[in-house]
């Protein structure tokens, strides 16, 4: 009588478990189709451009499908060679001429400044954090006149000092509060271990604090490394002659010299300019999502 | 020589938290000395001043007879070993033990010998190639310990070790640091340890001598034993032992303790210096040495707690709780009674002035030791 009542149960929890399974499937089908469906409409644009890029210049205009019925690479080829003295490898070059020491320094300074505004007590530490914020929410354009006067009396203009130097000096309010913050949330037992092992300030920020700290570096780094490459204003503020402009100002002179624009040049060189924002971005995005949860603390 | 001592040691946070009051303290080489005492008492600060993590408000501390209050922590030949480990989360246990010899500019094979020999001691070879984040709670404070231990130093600071991990664990780990500490200064190593804890029963097991402190002062300094037996005040007399000593309040009269309206005998030791006591008096008795009796305290039992070989007697008297431990046959033969009757042995009773709280049953010559 039991083991039937038993059986019983087990059979109608059986059926219950199955249509349960059926409507969890169903509801993930649903949501994947919604996500899908997103996702191809925030991504169209890209993947349209990458298709057009290999179109003739005639064909870009004649239809939204994004497969070229002719592909050739003839955008690339003339697109790379520019209508300027330089090849399009030239202004790849300047961007990353700006885009290292910048992002070097970045990475450098704005560490040394979260640490001593996170660990350190010093004479007006509270003053100085507060112009910190206060330049985190000036905008930019405020000090766009000043800052020119200021390097065209130091005789930078036309070089690409500008536009990394003050970089270079932690001149990024928000990365040094970004780095400020994520050191607050770090314990401080692991560097009083190090001060205790016999680490100077220096030993003990360069051995124990950086590595603790590499994911939001990275974050910092790629942040920076994806605003210079696509900063438009800073470059043509700055910058007159055409042999240094960096890419971000070269796809814009392709549209301005020739009359009748040579859309498929413009969009291939387009390709090319973000192609290594993407790939570091796919090469770091492992760091966000490993990074930051690596603790050494158990409680 | 690794003697430590504390000058008139103070510590103010923030110019108006005042933490630490004064606190004189002298740790022979070699002594294993256990700071005890309740939440907020100071303890990890006194300890951190002496590590050099946290900057001396007043006084000084000198290590080795050199005073060091100026000197960075990795040049006042000491090791911590931290509640939450604080390994370095980026690097392998190996790493972790090297760093100091590292920074220290130790060369290689002397570094890699070091290792493998605190590895072998602490039995955490197995463990060497693995990250902090791969080890159980156990296993990361022995390597905590190892990196420690690596750099021979004359003092170990211990803040809490233990207190994550679970009962058992920290059973065995006691023994361990206790052995540990007797190994190193039978080969002659300068090994002083200040261990603090809140946990008494680690505080009498570990150390040689107790510093029990309360809000930033010492209440007494001694060895475990005679902390138990003869607690200079109130309070150190409530926080060792367990169950907790039993405080009665009432006046001494004659050669007696008047309780409310009953009234038991006081021992020489007491009735020798009768014209020195005060009239109001608290009087203190430890659970174990309260025995059953046919006459005596007449108490009205409330609760027994049985704990196998003994009784936990919980009873009222006089309006006044009270705790009594007596043997489980002892309990038996009480049968269904509630009103017991409780005996002090006179021998092991002490007696605390109300508004001071001293001892004033400790003979002079105590007080002053
Ligand atoms: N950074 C600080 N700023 C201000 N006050 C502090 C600071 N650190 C500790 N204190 C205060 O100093 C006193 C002693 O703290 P401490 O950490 O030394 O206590 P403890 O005995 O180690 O306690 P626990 O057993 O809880 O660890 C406490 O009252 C605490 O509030
Ligand atoms: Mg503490």
């Amino acid at each position: 009588m039991d083991i039937h009542a038993d059986m019983d149960m087990d059979g109608f929890n059986e059926a219950r478990a199955a249509r349960r399974a059926r409507l969890r499937a169903l509801s993930a089908a649903l949501r994947y189709l919604m996500l899908f469906t997103v996702g191809l409409v925030m991504l169209y644009p890209l993947i349209w451009l990458v298709g057009a890029s290999f179109k003739t210049n005639a064909e870009i205009f004649s239809g939204a499908g994004f497969i070229p019925r002719h592909p050739t690479l003839d955008g690339y080829i003339e697109g790379w060679r520019t209508s300027t003295p330089y090849t399009f490898g030239r202004f790849f070059w300047n961007s990353f001429l700006i885009i290292l020491p910048k992002v070097i320094g970045t990475a450098i300074s704005c560490t040394m400044a979260a640490y001593a505004f996170a660990r350190f007590d010093f004479p007006l530490k509270k003053v100085l954090f507060t112009s910190v914020i206060a330049i985190l929410l000036l905008p930019n354009v405020v000090t766009r006149i000043p800052q020119y006067m200021l390097f065209r009396d130091l005789g930078w203009l036309d070089s690409f000092l500008p536009l990394w130097v003050p970089s270079a000096f932690a001149g990024d309010a928000f990365f040094v509060f970004m780095l400020v913050q994520f050191l607050r949330s770090l314990p401080a037992d692991m560097e009083e271990a190090a001060r205790v092992d016999g680490a100077n300030s220096l030993q003990t920020l360069v051995y124990i604090v950086v590595p603790m700290l590499a994911p939001a570096l990275i974050s910092v780094c790629l942040f920076q490394f994806m605003w210079t490459m696509n900063d438009f204003l800073g470059p043509l503020i700055y910058l007159s002659s055409v042999e240094k402009y960096p890419v971000s100002l070269a796809l814009k002179l392709s549209i301005d010299t020739t009359e009748a624009f040579e859309w498929n040049r413009i969009l291939a060189m387009s390709v090319l300019t973000i192609t290594p924002a993407l790939v570091i971005f796919f090469a770091a995005q492992r760091y966000f999502i490993e990074g930051i949860s690596a603790g050494g603390v158990k409680g | 020589m690794a003697r430590v001592q504390l000058r008139n040691l103070e510590k103010v946070y923030g110019g108006t938290v005042k933490a630490v009051h004064g606190i004189d303290l002298d740790i022979a080489d070699g002594e294993f000395m256990v700071f005890v005492g309740p939440s907020g008492c100071a303890k990890s600060t006194t300890l951190r001043m002496v590590a050099g993590l946290e900057e001396i408000t007043g006084g000084e501390v000198l290590i080795g007879g050199q005073r060091v209050n100026d000197l960075a922590p990795g040049k006042r030949s000491i090791a911590m070993v931290f509640q939450n480990y604080a390994l370095y989360p980026h690097m392998k246990v190996r790493g972790n033990l090297a760093f100091g010899l590292k920074i220290a500019g130790r060369k290689k094979p002397e570094i890699e010998a070091a290792i493998a020999e605190v590895a072998r001691i602490l039995e955490i070879e197995p463990l060497l190639d693995r990250l902090p984040k791969q080890l159980s709670g156990g296993q990361a404070q022995r390597v905590a310990l190892g990196r420690a231990l690596i750099k021979k130093p004359g003092v170990f600071l211990f803040d809490e070790p233990l207190s994550n991990l679970d009962a058992k664990l920290r059973a065995s780990m006691r023994v361990r640091i206790t052995e540990l500490h007797r190994r190193l200064k039978a080969e002659g190593l300068s090994s002083t340890v200040i261990y603090v804890t809140h946990d008494q029963t680690e505080a009498m097991t570990m150390g040689d001598r107790i510093c029990v402190m309360q809000a930033g002062r010492i209440m007494q300094v001694a060895t475990p034993k005679e902390l138990y037996e003869h607690p200079a005040n109130l309070f150190v007399a409530g926080f060792i032992g367990s169950p907790e000593m039993n405080l009665l309040d009432g006046r001494i009269e004659g050669g007696d303790f008047v309780i409310g309206g009953q009234r038991t005998p006081l021992g020489p030791k007491v009735t020798d210096r009768l014209s020195d006591l005060p009239a109001e008096a608290v009087l203190g008795i430890r659970p174990q040495h309260l025995g059953l009796a046919q006459s005596g305290l007449a108490a009205r039992l409330t609760n027994a707690e049985f704990m196998g070989h003994e009784v936990y007697l919980h009873a009222d008297l006089e309006g006044r709780p009270i705790v009594a431990v007596v043997g489980a046959a002892q309990y038996e033969a009480l049968g269904r009674a509630e009103r017991i009757h409780l005996r002090p042995e006179p021998e092991h009773i002490h007696v605390f002035d109300k508004s001071g709280g001293g001892n004033v049953s400790l003979r002079p010559s105590r007080l002053a030791a």
